[in-house]
């Protein structure tokens, strides 16, 4: 028991309120378009770092694409600051690490951003750079989070939250190098290989 | 201020898995979540100023050349967290269907008629208080395919974010006694009776506009407390 108002499921037709200029094209006319206020492009013009662009496929038990999930984002700058209050380092440039993405008819979603710094751990160890992911979907009831990390990153071995996944499982929160600058992170949300997700 | 969220008030929220509701069988994690502590990553989250809004974005009856057709009323309340301080300069984001419950989506292909004066979607910040108001037209109940004849109670969307990336929140309003709740499967899907019921608007008499529209308060409360000494050490 306590007081929080429980969560419900964002159901199948959310993209003209949250995403409405996103890749889902739900509106093909533009009839109903309006302006977006958090998108799958989170790169500002003073962002300091290397553009990356993810990309991926979201899954069901089944293996079939989802394509009404919406996936957003949150990450830490170059430097490894969030932009947030409870940061204490100094601020970044104007990123500010956010990205919302719908998904087309396909399941796939995509984000541009800059790729992260390393942010401080449990303590005051370093992790390895991530991306703090968070999926919404019809048929989800409540959101569910996981953890984007990137391939060839030596602080992988070290980083304190991978340590707690059991090794067999690690895989599905690494993203894959598909070419420079570009990330495949697919997601299963159920069943052989599920994609790990975090109780937080 | 240094919150905490713990997640044992995550009780109230539904399971992953609710069989009830058909979409959940094959979308629910079927392997144990993995707990693991909350490191800065988790402990921030966006923030967003006066920019990201422009005035009017929470007239939802006001965006197109005519009025909408239907009740018009006012959904207004405060966005709180787990110690009841309100929540300032946070997004909320609303979505919902006409008043004959349908969907301006293209995937809504149910017969019922669009109405070219209603988008359904508006957004806000709340004030220093944690106050949001919207001024929209009471939704319709449609029709689902979940299971035979189910019909979904009027409700509106939510959108939240709060003063973490963990204080996110996706929910629904509903309006007071509606007859539809014992048979619908995404409303009974959180377990415990009176956490249902801070999901459903309370009608406020007192916010009515006499000739105007009516009124209904919905406040939500977010993840998220202070922390006593004791919390802290055990971080």
């Amino acid at each position: 028991m306590s007081d929080l108002t429980p969560s419900q499921t964002v159901g199948p037709f959310y993209a003209y309120g949250l995403t409405p200029k996103g890749r889902a094209h739900w509106d093909p006319d533009g009839t109903y378009s309006w302006k977006e206020t958090v998108g799958d492009n989170l790169i500002t013009p003073d962002a300091s770092g290397q553009k990356i662009h993810i990309t991926g496929v979201i899954r069901d038990g089944d293996g079939v694409p989802i394509p009404d999930a919406m996936l957003e984002i949150w990450q830490a700058d170059s430097q490894g600051r969030y932009a947030h209050p409870r940061d204490p380092r100094a601020p970044n440039a104007s990123f500010k690490g956010f990205g919302r993405s719908a998904c087309n008819k396909q399941g796939e979603f995509g984000f541009d951003t800059i790729k992260p710094g390393q942010v401080p751990g449990p303590n005051g160890k370093l992790q390895a750079p991530h991306v703090v992911v968070c999926i919404f979907s019809r048929g989800m009831l409540r959101q569910v989070y996981t953890r984007l990390y990137f391939p060839d990153e030596a602080a992988n071995a070290t980083d304190q939250i991978l340590a707690l996944v059991p090794e067999d499982r690690r895989h599905t929160l690494i993203a894959r190098k598909e070419k420079d600058g570009v990330y495949r992170f697919d997601i299963k949300v159920q069943g052989d290989d599920e994609t790990v997700f975090f109780e937080i | 201020m240094s919150l905490i969220y713990p997640t044992k008030g995550l009780i109230d929220y539904p399971k992953h898995l609710s069989p009830g509701y058909k979409s959940t069988i094959k979308r629910s994690p079927s392997k144990p979540l993995i707990v693991v502590p909350h490191t800065l990553s988790e402990l921030t989250g966006p923030v967003y100023g006066h920019n990201a809004i422009e005035e009017g974005d929470n007239d939802l009856t006001k965006m197109h050349k005519g009025e909408p057709l239907g009740e018009r009323i006012i959904v207004h309340g405060q966005i709180l967290d787990e110690d009841k301080r309100p929540v300032p300069e946070v997004l909320v984001e609303l979505w919902q269907a006409n008043a004959c419950g349908r969907y301006v989506h293209i995937v809504d292909q149910h017969p019922a008629p669009l109405d070219p004066n209603f988008t359904g979607a508006g957004r806000t910040l709340t004030d220093k208080n944690g106050y949001y108001k919207f001024v929209t037209i009471k939704p319709g109940a449609y029709p689902w395919g979940n299971h035979h004849n189910a019909w979904r109670p009027n409700h509106i969307h939510f959108s939240l974010f709060g003063h973490s990336f963990l204080s996110r929140l996706v929910t629904q309003m509903y309006f007071p006694g509606d007859y539809l709740f014992p048979f619908d499967p995404i409303f009974n899907s959180v377990p415990d009776e009176k956490a249902r019921n801070r999901m459903i608007a309370t009608f406020d008499l007192e916010n009515t506009v006499p000739e105007w529209a009516l009124a209904f308060r919905f406040d939500i409360v977010l993840r998220g407390r202070e922390g006593t000494p004791m919390d802290e050490e055990k971080h």
